[in-house]
């Protein structure tokens, strides 16, 4: 019983971390129909901003304030200078992004070196929670705490905001929401730019634990596809579900059955597919 | 239009004989490493030319198509070397292993169109590069599995060295090609450019379009395995690698760079990959910085490929497909 519900706790964690970088790529997707194949280089940088930031100052909120900023800006450049030229082109947009994740992952092999390391856990959050016969560090407990606070405001900012509400117009209908004044390309660049900060605090937050090494931004890169095709493409509601389906059955996949990880994947997908195949919460 | 026509024949037709000529006659002239490059171009010109049917001719972006290659030559590697079977047994076991695999997930994927259709088989291709990662027993893993037997021993050729391999490469190209080329050309092949263009007319006019996409899909990875196939017995070695994202974005890149839609810009575009890759490697280590800054530069300056180039006016129309749709 405690080794279930130790695990179930565990795949929380990695369903609070996939949401961060989840929602990210669900909200781009829903504004400007682009498949970021450059989300996981996010989600990288992230990481190894926050370590250089970790090493020198020794702080991980100042790491994960730095990380966020630096990344974001990355972002917003990248939409601004690259994406927007091709809006409505999925398929070079799509292209586009893929040579960026390759260009980043290069760039953070030249200048951080491929050696793996971890962030350090805060000294205020070490340790473990002790009830009866289980054990759970407080960090995985503080980041599924922060990533359900994260949650709870990307919920107010999308559904009680006038951003908000420009946001979910042109996820719905872009040319219409243009046609009412919606700054459809300025938009874009704010959300992508938010997508690609809350990849790289999603990567800060697992830095202790999963810590950064190379091709780490395409080993979340399928599971976070995976929360955004099982949650519906452009959802929010749909990232939150999906990513605890998702981080669920990830973690006990590798718990059971270690040799099938990400092919334990392949079962809800299908599933969702067959029944609705815009995805739980998607729209056609 | 028919001096467009004329342009094309001017430059295209001659550039293509030229081409084939050196595929026929150059490599016995060339050293071992050039023959080398031109075998793996030939395979992954294939490779690259099956993608083509399903993203220039049906108009499905499949970033997954890597896997049926993978996985076909996969089939070949554990079937040579953990069941030691025959030439024919492990090629039609990786053929076929590719093919039905497809035929299974097509049954999915078929119904999704667009970036949708780009989005689930990415996540489907990467869930098989998962299982040929940690399915350690079958499959080795990371180490792969390598010491699948030469070609020549096994069909008991009595030469040895590179060009037999590459002119069996070549007979297979040339029989892959042609069929990909009446296929385009066959009624079918039409109707799935009809599709490509406008579904929705296409399925009022009576054609069944989801069984269209879904055959394209298969005879697509169908090539593709063949592909595969004869990849594992190239390198004699099969490895996750063959079927990551990389892989099947540099295919995607090989057909955009070259012209889709075409069947010969996936080729010139395979060439210059392969040829860049080897080149480049030779001078530095920082090619996938290199490669990712071809992959801006082509849709920055390239976008409708090298073979269409000067044809700006006709592609327009077939990119205008790829707008979102309502």
């Amino acid at each position: 019983m405690a080794y279930l519900i130790i695990q179930a706790l565990n795949g929380l964690f990695s369903a609070a971390l996939l949401f961060l970088i989840a929602s990210g790529l669900t909200l781009a997707f829903g504004v400007m129909r682009i498949v970021n194949i450059a989300h996981g280089s996010f989600y990288m940088l992230g990481v190894y901003v926050a370590y250089t930031v970790l090493t020198r100052t020794g702080s991980l909120l100042l790491g994960a304030v730095v990380a966020v900023a630096t990344v974001a800006a990355v972002g917003l450049l990248v939409q601004r200078l690259f994406l927007r030229r091709f809006a409505a082109q999925p398929l070079a947009e799509m292209m586009m992004t893929m040579g960026f994740a390759l260009f980043f992952r290069d760039a953070a092999l030249m200048i951080w070196g491929g050696d793996p390391f971890t962030l350090t856990t805060p000294a205020a959050l070490a340790g473990s929670m002790e009830a009866g016969e289980i054990v759970f560090p407080w960090y995985r407990l503080f980041v599924i705490a922060v990533a359900a606070l994260v949650g709870v405001g990307l919920w107010i900012v999308n559904d009680r905001t006038l951003i908000g509400a420009r946001v979910r117009a042109t996820v719905d209908d872009p040319e219409m929401a243009a046609a009412t004044g919606i700054n459809v390309a300025r938009l874009s660049g704010g959300v992508f730019a938010a997508g690609a900060g809350l990849a790289a605090f999603g990567g800060v937050m697992g830095g202790p634990i999963l810590g950064g090494y190379a091709g780490m931004d395409f080993d979340l890169l399928p599971l976070a596809f995976v929360v955004v095709i099982v949650g519906g493409m452009g959802s929010l509601k749909g990232a939150v579900v999906g990513a605890i389906v998702v981080g669920m059955i990830d973690n006990f996949g590798k718990a059971l059955v270690p040799e099938l990880s990400y092919f334990t994947l392949f079962a809800p997908m299908v599933l969702v597919l067959a029944l609705k195949p815009t995805g739980l919460y998607g729209r056609a | 239009m028919a001096e467009r026509r004329a342009v094309y024949i001017r430059w295209r037709l001659p550039l293509l004989a030229l081409l084939a000529t050196f595929l026929v006659v150059g490599p016995p002239f060339l050293s071992a490493y050039w023959v080398g490059l031109l075998t793996q171009i030939v395979i992954l010109a294939m490779l690259a030319m099956s993608l083509d049917l399903l993203l220039g001719y049906t108009g499905l972006p499949s970033l997954g198509h890597a896997a049926f290659f993978g996985v076909a030559a996969y089939g070949v590697g554990v079937l040579s070397t953990t069941y030691h079977a025959g030439f024919w047994a492990s090629a039609a076991a990786g053929f076929f292993t590719g093919t039905i695999l497809a035929s299974l997930l097509g049954l999915i994927v078929s119904h999704v169109r667009d970036v949708y259709f780009l989005m689930i088989t990415l996540a489907l291709g990467m869930v098989l590069w998962g299982l040929s990662y940690r399915w350690i027993p079958v499959t080795g893993g990371d180490n792969g599995i390598s010491g699948i037997p030469r070609l020549e021993a096994l069909v008991g050729l009595p030469v040895t060295g590179p060009l037999p391999f590459y002119y069996v490469a070549l007979l297979v190209f040339a029989v892959c090609s042609a069929l990909m080329a009446v296929l385009v050309r066959s009624p079918f092949g039409l109707t799935l450019r009809g599709i490509r263009e406008n579904e929705p007319r296409m399925r009022s006019l009576g054609f069944n379009t989801w069984l269209h996409c879904y055959v394209s899909y298969v005879l697509s990875a169908a090539f593709a395995s063949v592909s595969g196939v004869m990849w594992a017995y190239y390198n004699g070695f099969v490895s996750p690698t063959y079927l990551d994202l990389t892989a099947s974005s540099e295919l995607f890149l090989m057909v955009t760079l070259g012209g889709p839609a075409t069947l010969v810009g996936p080729v010139l575009g395979a060439g210059a990959i392969v040829l860049l890759k080897n080149v480049m490697s030779a001078y530095t280590a920082r090619w996938l910085l290199i490669l990712g800054i071809v992959y801006i530069m082509t849709i920055l300056w390239a976008p409708q490929g090298l073979w269409n180039l000067g044809r700006r006016r006709d592609l327009k129309v077939e990119s205008a497909k790829f707008k979102v749709r309502k």
